[in-house]
């Protein structure tokens, strides 16, 4: 059943690439601004790479988080979901990691590309990369708390944001931590720990969280 | 098998319904009748488990289905006034996919089967998008056919439908009841089953 659901989440975003392709474009956008507005200092670029890298991929992450199940709850699949015989953490859980799946591993992958205009080392972009993967679960986790809160408002985007991003400061820092270390050459591995460990505490509870808020709001 | 209590619904500031008791048994079916804004659709969303009542309860084979959870949404098959169909998906897929999901896998060829049951053999492929309103409707009853649910709770099911679908779907239902299920169905037009056990509520403002 878990399959299934990730399979249909796949191929409806396969269907909808656009949507998809949207957010990956405003990642490379909103980094690529940065150089061209600061200038080729190597040096700044490099200090502000992790920072800037982070921040986009929070944005971008919010613009794809309505999508998690605002076009099931208008056309009643939601219901549908939620009337199956199946525990609601359960399909949550797999809505998220087909969200998780379909947009940020996209921006794990272009990051590094991104990484390389702020002249980052070849371990720094390493560690960047880790610091994402590690980092942008618990964003489509944490995310998907807000999406459901804010299901069928009107003004649902901009209170996602209100509600979600203040959450979104530990893996902020964290993960522009371990990236920073890296570039000024101490270990980045505390930084993962604790992203990690954001990771776990996220993936036991926000699915919990989620599925209360579905069913307030379905109701 | 299933028991109203007691059940009362506030919807805002309005009182929609108080005091309501019945009880269905297998083989019985309930006509769910009410004028627009009666809180049909609210009763048919408690009774499905997807609202909670202001006050009673719902009792399915002696415990509440709040208590029961998941175990009473397997006994459960709703249709709503949404459909529950993706557009993006073709008829097939959206019949095998909400099958999967449901826990309960459905091959190719089953599912050609029940779709051309309700009549949409020739539009499997094409993406539930460029189906009419009442093929999308043909497209939920077939999901209803596949669920192993005792207990169907329809809410204005033939809408949209036309004759020979509207058929169909009596004939649907007959059989269900006929199996030892239950239904329990809000209309607006007469559904002319000849159920042995029929109830008729009616909901009045």
């Amino acid at each position: 059943m878990f399959g299934w659901l990730v399979w249909r989440d796949l191929i409806l975003a396969w269907r909808r690439r656009a949507d998809v392709l949207a957010t990956v474009f405003f990642f490379v956008i909103v980094v690529s601004l940065f150089p061209l507005g600061i200038g080729p200092e190597r040096e700044t670029l490099r200090t502000i790479a992790p920072g800037v890298v982070w921040v986009a991929a929070l944005l971008a992450s919010m613009l794809s988080l309505g999508r998690i199940f605002g076009n099931d709850y208008q056309d009643g699949t939601l219901e549908q979901l939620l009337l199956t015989p199946q525990s609601t953490y359960l399909i949550v859980l797999g809505k998220i990691l087909a969200h998780w799946l379909v947009s940020e591993v996209p921006l794990v992958i272009i990051a590094p590309l991104l990484g390389l205009q702020f002249g980052l080392s070849q371990n720094s972009l390493a560690i960047m990369v880790l610091s994402l993967l590690l980092g942008t679960p618990v964003l489509s986790l944490i995310g998907s708390i807000g999406a459901a809160l804010t299901l069928g408002l009107r003004a649902a985007n901009v209170l996602i944001a209100l509600l979600v991003l203040p959450l979104y400061i530990p893996v902020l820092i964290f993960g522009t931590g371990a990236v920073q270390a890296s570039v000024g050459g101490t270990s980045p591995q505390p930084y993962l720990l604790l992203l990690g460990a954001t990771l776990v505490l996220s993936l036991v509870f926000a699915p919990w969280a989620t599925s209360a808020a579905l069913r307030i709001s379905v109701e | 098998m299933l028991e109203v209590i007691n059940l009362s619904c506030v919807r805002g500031t309005r009182r929609l319904f108080t005091a309501l008791n019945f009880a269905v048994n297998p083989g019985e079916l309930i006509e769910l009748r009410g004028a627009n804004g009666s809180g049909k659709t609210s009763l048919l969303r408690i009774l499905s488990g997807l609202a909670t009542p202001a006050e009673g309860e719902v009792r399915w084979a002696g415990k509440n289905i709040r208590s029961l959870g998941e175990e009473y949404s397997g006994t459960v098959a709703y249709l709503a006034h949404q459909n529950g169909v993706k557009d993006e998906l073709s008829a097939l897929e959206n019949l095998r996919i909400a099958c999967g999901v449901a826990g309960n896998d459905l091959s190719k060829v089953d599912a050609r089967a029940i779709l051309a049951q309700v009549g949409l053999s020739r539009q499997q492929n094409l993406p539930a998008r460029s189906l009419s309103a009442g093929q999308r409707r043909r497209l939920a009853l077939a999901r209803l056919l596949t669920s192993k649910a005792t207990l169907w709770i329809l809410d204005e099911v033939l809408t949209s439908l036309d004759d020979t679908a509207i058929r169909l779907s009596r004939q649907f239902i007959g059989g269900h009841l006929n199996k030892g299920g239950m239904a329990i169905i809000a209309t607006h037009q007469e559904l002319e089953l000849s159920a042995d056990r029929m109830q008729r509520i009616e909901l009045s403002k």
